[in-house]
């Protein structure tokens, strides 16, 4: 294996509204760029191999899984973590506080990726059945609550009266 | 886990593209989703020396729908998923597409890394052969298509040379009343396909005017079931004449054998499948 000068990139990111800079290694994964140099430890490491979505962030409004892009990549681009959607404190966002509601966590590790995944699914499609809800959640997994709660928060957040499949 | 160090540049165009690779075919990568290549770095299964970034070439968008119908390789599962003017004339892509993976790697997968990477048990390698797709493919000194069925060599292989690019899949409009179908048994934790089918079929009068049915994950590489079409060309779509066609292709599988699936095992769901995607067809 050869050994690459580790020439630096610089990276300028607009992160949860705020413009960041930072001088990167090509190969430093974004999950690492928010949580080591950014500080943003809300997105987490679960699988590291782009099966679990606890490291799912929103990059131009797409949900992705972190551990699967390389910051390098990402310079240019607007980034929401979950630090960045209650900002400064304030009211939870809808998705947060339905999660709080329907009890839809036990230790929380998954529950960053899952509201940044329910976040974009609600976003294209308001009133999801059932289905539509477990089949969008197939990329976060939940080691805790069997799912159930987290489907009945989500529901709760549909735009109009329950859909069957 | 951590890739190997490695340089980085952003392609400006394609051709900026080519002459990077065409520096060190063998240690110089494209990137576009990253999302089998980054994966194969974290395990250092690959310590490529730069990684072209194709993300941002302009040339390598865009669904097009008109007499024919052209794919950027840069377009992801989820465009593949959500682009309504080729549901209405390929449906096969949203069939597909909704299979693939899931929502955050549909947002960055592209279907030309798919293609080129040339995984056996990818999904689109059989879909664009059911189609009678061409691959666009831009090298140093040329442009040149070739067909997809042609271009699946072996396991991780294609008929890409040195210095080349896939920039786009090209397909043919299909015939009014063409129906199409894509199944697939899904391995239970990566969600490729164990064996995935893809098939297209017109009935004129309840006979079978066209067919073409295409396999992956059964074998080396996805392939074309030609010897179930010869079958069924001029023949009614039925019990029988699914059977026979399933059987066949069965026969021209020589399947693959691993510790999920034995390759006998794989040849049963083959027949299994295309029945079940063949049935389906008649009278939808």
């Amino acid at each position: 294996m050869t050994d690459h000068t580790e020439e630096l990139h610089v990276v300028t990111v607009d992160v949860n509204g705020v413009r960041r800079t930072a001088s990167v290694e090509a190969r430093k994964l974004l999950v690492h760029l928010l949580r080591d140099d950014l500080g943003l430890t809300g997105t987490h490491v679960g699988c590291d191999t782009s099966q679990c979505g606890a490291c799912t962030v929103d990059i131009d409004g797409q949900a992705v899984k972190s551990c699967t892009v390389l910051a390098v990549m990402t310079s240019g681009s607007s980034i929401t973590t979950i630090e960045g959607l209650a900002r400064g404190g304030g009211a939870l966002h809808p998705v947060q506080a339905a999660f709080h509601e329907h009890h839809a966590l036990q230790c929380g590790f998954c529950t960053p990726g899952m509201i940044m995944s329910v976040r974009q699914m609600l976003g294209q499609n308001p009133n999801p059945t059932e289905s539509e809800i477990r089949h969008g959640l197939a990329g976060n997994i939940c080691r805790c609550t069997g799912y159930n709660n987290i489907v009945r928060a989500v529901q709760s957040l549909a735009s109009e009266a329950p859909r069957h499949d | 886990m951590i890739p190997a160090s490695f340089d980085y540049v952003r392609a400006t165009s394609l051709s900026h593209a080519i002459g990077l690779l065409q520096d060190d075919p063998d240690g110089n990568k494209l990137v576009a989703g990253g999302h089998t290549l980054i994966p194969t770095l974290k395990l250092r299964l690959a310590s490529p020396a730069l990684l072209i970034d194709i993300s941002g070439i302009d040339e390598l968008r865009g669904i097009e729908v008109a007499d024919c119908i052209r794919i950027g390789a840069l377009t992801t599962h989820a465009e593949l998923l959500a682009s309504k003017p080729l549901r209405e004339v390929l449906p096969i892509f949203h069939q597909a597409a909704d299979m693939i993976a899931d929502p955050q790697v549909r947002n960055r997968g592209t279907i030309g890394g798919s293609l080129a990477n040339a995984d056996p048990a990818a999904d689109w390698p059989a879909v664009v052969i059911a189609l009678k797709g061409e691959l666009e493919l831009a090298g140093p000194t040329r442009r040149r298509r070739i067909a997809a069925r042609d271009f699946f060599v072996d396991i991780m292989t294609t008929a890409l040379e040195p210095g080349e690019v896939l920039v786009a899949i090209h397909m043919p409009r299909p015939n009014r009343g063409a129906k199409f179908r894509y199944r697939k048994i899904r391995h239970p934790a990566s969600g490729y396909a164990v064996v995935g089918v893809a098939a297209t079929l017109c009935l004129r009068d309840d006979i079978v005017s066209e067919v073409m049915i295409a396999i992956t994950g059964a074998t080396s590489r996805a392939f074309a079931a030609d010897s179930a079409s010869t079958h069924l060309i001029g023949k009614p779509l039925s019990t029988e004449n699914i059977a026979m066609a399933a059987s066949l292709t069965g026969e021209q599988a020589e399947c693959l054998s691993d510790h999920y699936a034995s390759a006998d095992y794989r040849k049963h769901l083959v027949k299994t499948e295309v029945s079940r995607a063949l049935a389906s067809l008649n009278g939808a």
